[in-house]
């Protein structure tokens, strides 16, 4: 039977094509923006873990206290002790030491006087040591624009908006002048190895990335870091993974009352970190439900209309003797083929226009003018398994609601009245 | 047994309020006007203490930061409120970095990059050297009596000294803090606390001074310890090893071509 069905929704193209192409629409819909959604939260929490909050991040509990402010007379002291600790630990992590601090970028003319002058936000990461993790995870060699990532000491990075503002080249010179570990004013002098641009405004309009040894020297923190971040080995955010981590870590200091003693935080729990991920946890997912129960709507609502239009057909075929219970079973069993082809052909539609905005991004730079959040200003999709099953909801389950419903006119039509309707 | 009304007796006394109002109106305007002479007299005299035609100085600077304490060394040259130049001495790190005030601008140079930069803006809130000093606190070399108005609010002990308070208030737009608090030693007329405010009142620094010593036929104070406010950390001790006023200072101190020599 299902055959028979088959070949004559085939032959039959006005109870075919429309409905598979409606429900194709609207499964295609609710897959790409469920992927959209997911890349977009995702994105920006991966953003900031591997900018600025790691997956979790230890710093001493006084510098957690002032977080906002990077309070680097608040580092950690025995760094590299510390760092020892957490690998034997946590072994699955992968685990970088930072310094970000801020201060001025001051460009000299040739009698060294300032030639231009302008705020800068540093970070200090592993540049030189021949691991590459560090330069990897903040994606520096595809942002560099001119020049070439730092070879040697006393190398830096600049933004390359902020180097157009100051007017300097890759081989240039410039002085950071910031405040060293103990308060007082650090002035110490790099040559400018490179420019990137990150894509993210707040990064670009000022940033500054050097090797850790050298921010050390010039910051007079000789064996300390402002934070430890640590990643999951599968490079993606776990809120209950971190939680537990972080909670596994503090227990190891419980018993201290040292202000200075190292403090483990999940991304979470750093600043309005915690709102977005809870955030992104709960939105995705009510965005997407809304948008399923509205595509359900849409195609409960294409199904009844596709019931109603074959009043007439059906009318004729209960003339005819046909039983009311096997027309309702052959429209539901019509409606299940159009919603199974719909769905697969609107979830591979779906999934093929998630999978351009994954590759090649939808630019909101115009939008990212002055955040203060760091937001990618690019966003892109990500598949993920649900985009395979999630659009079978609305185009299947609506689709034979909307004839189910529409059907049941099917068992209160009377034979007299429907004879009087035939005639007219 | 009821008074009647006497309108004689009632105009007597209307003019003996009046006469009574005036006298104290009299009485308090003279009394302020007093006070205020008082205070600005005493806040000239303080300022022929404090205040020279030049003033050569070693001293040591220990800063006590909340996990660890150090102290900075050196030796300073200053002409009149405009000009001044200091060159640190220790420790290593510090030493050769040099700064020099000029006619309201303020210039340091670091020996590490061979760089002399102008300290501008908000850079002059920065602290020196970490201290509880700020470059602004440095360059503010004005005589207190030129830039502040004062009122005496009356009298305490400190350290079995007696002191005059005054109350400063600013008097032109241009000083770091809107409002002052003297304890000002009533015989030697050197203050002994300091209490700088913000317009909104709050408190920002706090200053006491001790060994007081006489140079050169007059009195200053050889130990000031500073405290910000709004810094934590155990304060500033600022300790003078030697001072010498009124020498004459070879003129070349004064160049930004000094910085790097």
């Amino acid at each position: 039977m299902i055959r028979f069905l088959i070949k004559g929704l085939l032959r039959d193209k006005s109870r075919s094509r429309l409905p598979i192409i409606v429900v194709a629409i609207g499964v295609m819909l609710t897959v790409w923006m469920h992927a959209y959604i997911t890349g977009f939260m995702g994105d920006t929490i991966e953003m900031n873990a591997r900018f600025s909050n790691g997956h979790v991040k230890v710093m001493t509990r006084a510098y957690a206290e002032e977080l906002d402010q990077i309070p680097n007379d608040l580092a950690i002291l025995g760094s590299a002790e510390l760092m020892n600790t957490l690998q034997s630990k946590f072994p699955d992590m992968a685990w970088a030491e930072r310094i970000q601090f801020g201060g001025l970028i001051d460009v000299p003319d040739e009698q060294g006087e300032t030639r231009g002058q302008g705020p800068a936000l540093g970070l200090g990461i592993d540049l030189l040591s021949g691991n590459n993790s560090e330069a990897d995870r903040l994606n520096l060699r595809r942002s560099l624009v001119r020049g070439e990532l730092p070879k040697n000491s006393r190398e830096v990075l600049l933004s390359d908006n902020f180097s157009v503002k100051l007017g300097v080249q890759p081989g240039d010179e410039v002085t950071l002048i910031g405040s060293t570990m103990e308060g007082s004013m650090a002035m110490f002098n790099f040559t400018v190895s490179g420019t990137l641009s990150f894509g993210v405004d707040i990064m670009d309009r000022g940033t500054i990335i050097a090797d850790i040894s050298d921010v050390r020297q010039a910051l007079q923190m000789e064996d300390a870091a402002g934070e430890i971040i640590g990643f999951f080995g599968n490079g993606f955010y776990d809120n209950e993974n971190a939680l537990h981590t972080a909670a596994t870590f503090n227990a190891l200091y419980a018993a201290s009352d040292d202000e200075y003693a190292p403090v483990m935080k999940a991304l979470s729990e750093q600043g309005t970190m915690g709102t977005y991920v809870m955030m992104s946890k709960y939105w995705g997912t009510y965005i997407s439900m809304v948008f399923v129960f509205a595509m359900s709507l849409v195609l409960w609502n294409a199904g009844l209309l596709g019931g109603l239009r074959r009043y007439g057909e059906v009318g004729v075929r209960i003339a005819m003797g046909e039983e009311k219970g096997h027309v309702y079973m052959t429209m539901l069993y019509e409606s299940v083929v159009i919603g199974i082809a719909g769905s697969v052909v609107g979830t591979a539609l779906g999934l093929f226009f998630a999978w351009l905005v994954q590759k090649y991004g939808i630019s909101i730079e115009g939008m990212m003018q002055g955040a203060s959040v760091m937001m990618p200003d690019t966003i892109r999709a990500r598949i993920t398994p649900p985009d395979f099953y999630i659009g079978f909801i609305p185009g299947l389950l609506s689709t034979v609601l909307g004839t189910a419903l529409s059907g049941i006119g099917i068992f209160k039509r009377q034979t007299a009245r429907l004879f009087a309707e035939l005639q007219t | 047994m009821r008074k009647k009304y006497n309108p004689f007796r009632m105009q007597t006394l209307q003019k003996q309020t009046c006469r009574m109002a005036v006298t104290l109106f009299l009485l308090v305007a003279l009394t302020s006007g007093i006070s205020a002479q008082d205070a600005d007299a005493i806040l000239e005299r303080v300022d022929r203490n404090m205040a020279s035609d030049s003033r050569i100085m070693e001293s040591s600077m220990t800063i006590r930061g909340k996990r660890s304490s150090r102290t900075v060394t050196s030796k300073s040259w200053g002409e009149g409120t405009n000009r001044a130049f200091t060159e640190y001495l220790s420790p290593a790190a510090e030493r050769g970095t040099k700064m020099l005030k000029l006619e309201g601008q303020l210039w340091i140079y670091s020996p590490s990059t061979d760089r002399t930069i102008q300290i501008s803006g908000h850079m002059l809130k920065q602290s020196v050297m970490g201290s509880d000093l700020s470059y602004e606190d440095m360059m503010d070399d004005r005589k207190l009596s030129e830039v502040y108005a004062a009122t005496l609010s009356g009298e305490e002990m400190i350290d079995g000294r007696k002191t005059r308070v005054l109350v400063l208030t600013a008097r032109v737009p241009d000083v770091p803090y809107h409002s002052q608090k003297l304890w000002i030693d009533a015989e030697r007329y050197i203050p002994l606390k300091q209490e700088m405010y913000a317009k909104s009142g709050q408190l920002l620094k706090r200053t006491v001074m001790s060994d007081v010593r006489q140079v050169q036929g007059r009195w200053f104070p050889f130990v000031m310890i500073y405290k910000d406010m709004l810094k934590q950390g155990d304060g500033t001790e600022f300790k003078i090893t030697s001072i010498s006023f009124n020498e004459k200072i070879p003129e070349y101190l004064f160049s930004k071509a000094a910085l790097k020599q």
